[in-house]
C-alpha cells in the first residue's frame, strides 16, 4: 500500500470515528432538552482539533514506517486524489443545502452548526472512501 | 464505477526478459511508486502518454509492443 493510500484510510477512520464520538455525545443530550441550551461549541472544536491532530500524527507516524522512499505524488496518485476531491466537493455542495435552508429558517445555531458540520464530515469521508476504492479497484 | 480499459501489456512479460526488474526497480525509473506499477501491470490504471513511452524507453522496445489495442474494439465509430 502506498503512502497516500494510506492516508487516505487514516482520513477515513478519522472521519468516522472522531465525529461518531461527538454526535453520540452531543445528540444524546437533545431528547427533551432545550437545544440552545446544549454546550455544543468548545466539543465540535474538540472534534474538529482533535481530528487534525489525529491525521497529522497518525500521517507522521505512517510516513516513519514507510518501508518505500518518500516521494511527491505520482501522476496516478494526483488523479486519483484530484477525482475523490471532486467527489467530494459535491457531497459537500449537496449536504450544505441543509444548513442553508437551517440558517433562512431561523434555526437555532446548535442544528445551523452541527449540519454544518456533518456536511464537511460527510464530504470528507466520500471523498476518501472513493480515494480507497480507485486504489483498490482503478479509476 | 470502474471503467474498464480494453489496453492490455505485456510489462510483466518485459521485466522478466530484461533481467528479472523488479517492479520497484522499474518504478524507479519511471517516476511512480511501485503500487502504480502493479495497477498498470494489473490494468486498473491507463498511464498517460507519456509514461507508456517511458516505460517502452525502459525496455528499449517500441510503444506497440509494451501496450497493446484490440483492432476489433467494439464501441468504436
Amino acid at each position: 500500500m502506498s503512502l497516500e493510500e494510506k492516508r487516505a484510510w487514516i482520513y477515513t477512520v478519522v472521519a468516522v470515528v472522531v465525529p461518531a464520538v461527538y454526535f453520540a455525545m452531543i445528540l444524546s443530550q437533545v431528547p427533551g432538552a432545550d437545544v440552545t441550551r446544549i454546550a455544543y461549541v468548545r466539543p465540535l472544536l474538540t472534534a474538529v482539533g482533535v481530528s487534525i491532530v489525529l491525521n497529522v500524527a497518525a500521517t507522521i507516524v505512517a510516513s516513519i514506517l514507510a518501508r518505500d522512499d518518500i516521494a511527491p505524488k505520482d501522476e496516478r496518485e494526483r488523479q486519483i486524489d484530484r477525482h475523490g476531491e471532486y467527489v467530494g466537493f459535491y457531497v459537500m455542495s449537496v449536504a450544505s443545502v441543509v444548513p442553508l435552508v437551517l440558517a433562512m429558517a431561523e434555526a437555532p445555531h446548535f442544528w445551523i452548526a452541527n449540519a454544518l458540520y456533518l456536511a464537511f464530515v460527510l464530504a470528507a469521508l466520500t471523498s476518501s472512501i472513493v480515494k480507497i476504492v480507485a486504489y483498490r479497484r482503478g479509476l | 464505477m470502474v471503467k474498464p480499459t480494453k489496453v492490455t501489456n505485456s510489462i510483466r512479460t518485459l521485466r522478466f526478459q530484461h533481467g528479472e526488474m523488479t517492479q520497484a526497480e522499474l518504478a524507479r525509473r519511471i517516476g511512480v511508486t511501485r503500487q502504480t506499477v502493479i495497477a498498470i501491470e494489473q490494468g486498473r490504471y491507463s498511464p498517460s502518454l507519456e509514461m507508456a513511452f517511458r516505460i517502452a524507453r525502459v525496455f528499449k522496445v517500441p510503444l506497440d509492443e509494451v501496450f497493446h489495442y484490440p483492432d476489433d474494439a467494439e464501441g468504436d465509430d
